[in-house]
């Protein structure tokens, strides 16, 4: 998917206004691990991409070599048609950053911190505009010591929005975060795609590349794995629904019985599922166990569930759990590298 | 936002500014501590009139002659008892009547005891009808400049420039870089030598305040003199702080943690504080490590700075320190910007 994103990236790239990023044959290795190794992206203006995958996938490399702050061993990448080479000093007036872990200093105010770094810009957003866009009107002169977390992130924001960059990477914003100031963040990353903003963001979070990005990369092992919008990743496990279930014999009391020693740690019993049956059902897409819960991806859910019951009864087994969700990124993920750690 | 504020170099300046003045133990160890330690010092060895010295008689006429010397305080006792106070030090001397005249006990390898045994004999001497041979008078004198305390400013001096500039450059990089804030700096359009360049701004600012601040208590409290040039002293401290802010750049160009700065400025530091002569003259030191001792920044500062502060020496007949000096600031700055390391 990659490599048929590549040739289409090229005869844009080509074109007047050009990709917003475009990365080919990107390689680097640390001491002896690789951290990138061959990754081809392309992100077009006015996108919002995601670099979605585990941690110590390459993400933080990838995004880092992107902001010039890293060189590859090997590779091209040209941010807004420009590259680190010759252009670096454009470059870093045209682009914003948010780094993982920076921590400004405690003793300053909000409003100091964003006047340093708007003076760093030659044009940009005013330093009010910068906060009101971050919601950080109430701590303007707040030290950043009596910071949250996620306040402080909202700050890291805000300083990279000062220079009113063209492209915007934000490495893991939402890490560390409660789930209330991530969906803060997330607001504010919608709103800035509204204005039409390219951004580039990196998490392991699935739900947020979900909910933010047009297009998402999935990584591993430094390398993409899968490329797409996250409805096209979900569709590509081929079904939209995911049905988890346990079971146990129904004639034997939970416990007890031949099996009993086996039982895994979520209280599922391993009991012998006939799969076949199950994977001929209409609309069951693939199968697999984890940890005694079965996954079933499932098209047309409302038909195939009550067939599920029906086979699962047939084998004499009882149900001692079962739910139902919509397929994720999740699920694309664990299918993916599921299937690669088997291999390996 | 005007002009002034949309510069970089002024609000990088300032913030360094902002950042130290909200610091109160930096407050503390750059003015306060130099002058606590010039006041213990001061007190500690200050120069005190003679001491009245305790002796002993054994008649009490022999007591009434001692006594008479404003030197001596006398009482009376007989040899058993003095002995006893002499072996205990309550006395530093005994004077026993005997037959065929008088005769002093005391220790001769105690220098008090020795100045007591001179004036009680010229006590005993004159109760006993000694004239003079020639009339003698006193001049005293009591000059600044050759007291403890004028050598040890020039000294506080050197030592609180050195730290003030090695602590202020390297530890605040170190912490810096350390909290990814020179990684997310240099990831922005600023100017790297602008970031340096407030460093050595807010540190020159700070050193007029500190060296004003500093001698102004010595020249008020212990009235040390300035025999020199204001302004050659002026240009000392200046070079002397630019060299340890250099100094203090190279030991923070690499490491990665506070701790690892501090020790390495510890072990840069220690050595100039025992070898430097803040304390005392380096030339105690055995003439095989002389080189060494001159050769170091501390050194050529305090040498310098008494030179001018005491002698009222003229810089051009200390270049060989100034050259000293100069070379500390080129190199350490000049290695520190190949190897500086943002991140």
């Amino acid at each position: 998917m990659a490599e048929a994103k590549l040739g289409h990236g090229e005869q844009r790239s080509s074109g007047a206004t050009g990709a917003a990023l475009l990365i080919r044959g990107l390689r680097k290795a640390f001491a002896d691990v690789v951290a990138v190794d061959g990754l081809d992206l392309e992100v077009a203006r006015g996108e919002c991409f995601g670099l979605l995958g585990p941690n110590g996938a390459g993400k933080t490399t990838t995004i880092e070599i992107c902001e010039g702050l890293t060189s590859p061993d090997s590779g091209t990448v040209e941010v807004l048609s420009l590259n680190w080479q010759s252009g670096a000093k454009e470059l870093r007036q045209r682009i914003g950053i948010q780094l993982q872990e920076t921590q400004f200093p405690d003793k300053l105010t909000v409003e100091e911190t964003l006047k340093m770094f708007r003076s760093f810009f030659n044009r940009g957003i005013s330093v009010e505009e910068s906060i009101r866009t971050a919601e950080l009107e109430e701590k303007r002169k707040s030290r950043v010591v009596g910071l949250s977390g996620g306040q402080k992130q909202r700050l890291a924001m805000a300083t990279a929005l000062v220079g009113d960059p063209e492209l915007l990477f934000l490495d893991e914003p939402t890490t560390g975060l409660d789930p209330q100031a991530r969906r803060h963040l997330w607001d504010l990353v919608d709103e800035l795609k509204q204005a039409g903003r390219t951004i580039i963001l990196t998490t392991h979070y699935m739900d947020e590349a979900e909910r933010l990005c047009d297009r998402v990369a999935i990584m591993d092992h430094g390398r993409v794995i899968a490329l797409g919008t996250p409805q096209e990743l979900i569709g590509s496990i081929g079904g939209e629904d995911i049905v988890e279930f346990a079971v146990t014999d129904s004639h034997v009391p939970e416990g007890e019985g031949p099996f009993g020693e086996l039982r895994a740690g979520s209280g599922a019993p391993k009991i012998h599922v006939d799969v076949a049956a199950l994977m001929a059902i209409e609309g069951v897409q693939s199968h697999r166990v984890d940890a005694g819960l079965h996954q079933l991806s499932v098209s047309e859910l409302h038909l195939a569930v009550p067939r599920i019951f029906a086979v699962l009864k047939e084998q004499g087994l009882h149900l001692s759990e079962f739910r139902t969700h919509s397929a994720t990124l999740e699920d694309v993920f664990v299918r993916l590298t599921g299937r690669n750690l088997r291999d390996e | 936002m005007n002009k002034l504020e949309l510069s970089s170099f002024y609000q990088l300046t300032s913030v360094r500014f902002k950042l130290f003045v909200r610091e109160p133990e930096a407050i503390f160890w750059i003015f306060i501590f130099p002058i606590l330690l010039a006041v213990g010092l001061g007190i500690a060895f200050r120069n005190r009139p003679a001491d009245v010295l305790p002796v002993g008689g054994t008649t009490a006429q022999l007591t009434q002659a001692l006594a008479a010397d404003k030197g001596l305080t006398a009482k009376t006792l007989d040899e058993a008892e003095g002995t006893h106070e002499l072996a205990t030090g309550q006395i530093l001397l005994l004077a026993i009547q005997r037959a065929d005249g008088v005769a002093y006990k005391y220790d001769d390898t105690n220098p008090d005891a020795r100045t007591a045994r001179l004036l009680a004999d010229r006590a005993v001497q004159t109760a006993a009808g000694r004239k003079d041979a020639v009339l003698a008078g006193n001049e005293l004198v009591h000059e600044a400049g050759a007291r403890y305390i004028d050598f040890a400013v020039p000294g506080l001096l050197g030592l609180n420039l050195m730290g003030s500039a090695m602590w202020g450059l390297g530890f605040a990089i170190v912490d810096e870089r350390k909290k990814k804030l020179l990684k997310r700096l240099v990831a922005s359009p600023m100017p790297k030598s602008e970031y340096l360049g407030s460093f050595l701004v807010s540190r020159l600012v700070m050193l007029i305040i500190e060296v004003a601040f500093f001698l102004g208590f010595a020249k008020i409290a212990f009235g040390v003199p300035f025999r020199g040039s204001l302004w050659q002293l002026s240009l000392l401290c200046l070079m002397t702080s630019m060299a340890f802010s250099a100094l203090g750049l190279l030991t923070a160009s690499r490491a990665k943690t506070t701790e690892a700065v501090s020790g390495l400025m510890n072990l840069v530091m220690l050595p100039m504080w025992i070898l430097s002569g803040v304390f005392f003259s380096a030339s105690r030191f055995p003439a095989v490590i002389q080189p060494v001792v001159r050769a170091l920044p501390l050194t050529a500062a305090i040498e310098a700075m008494r030179g001018n502060m005491l002698q009222g020496t003229g810089i051009q007949s200390m270049m060989p320190q100034m050259l000293i000096l100069v070379a500390w600031f080129v190199v350490p700055f000049a290695v520190s910007l190949r190897i500086f390391r943002w991140r």
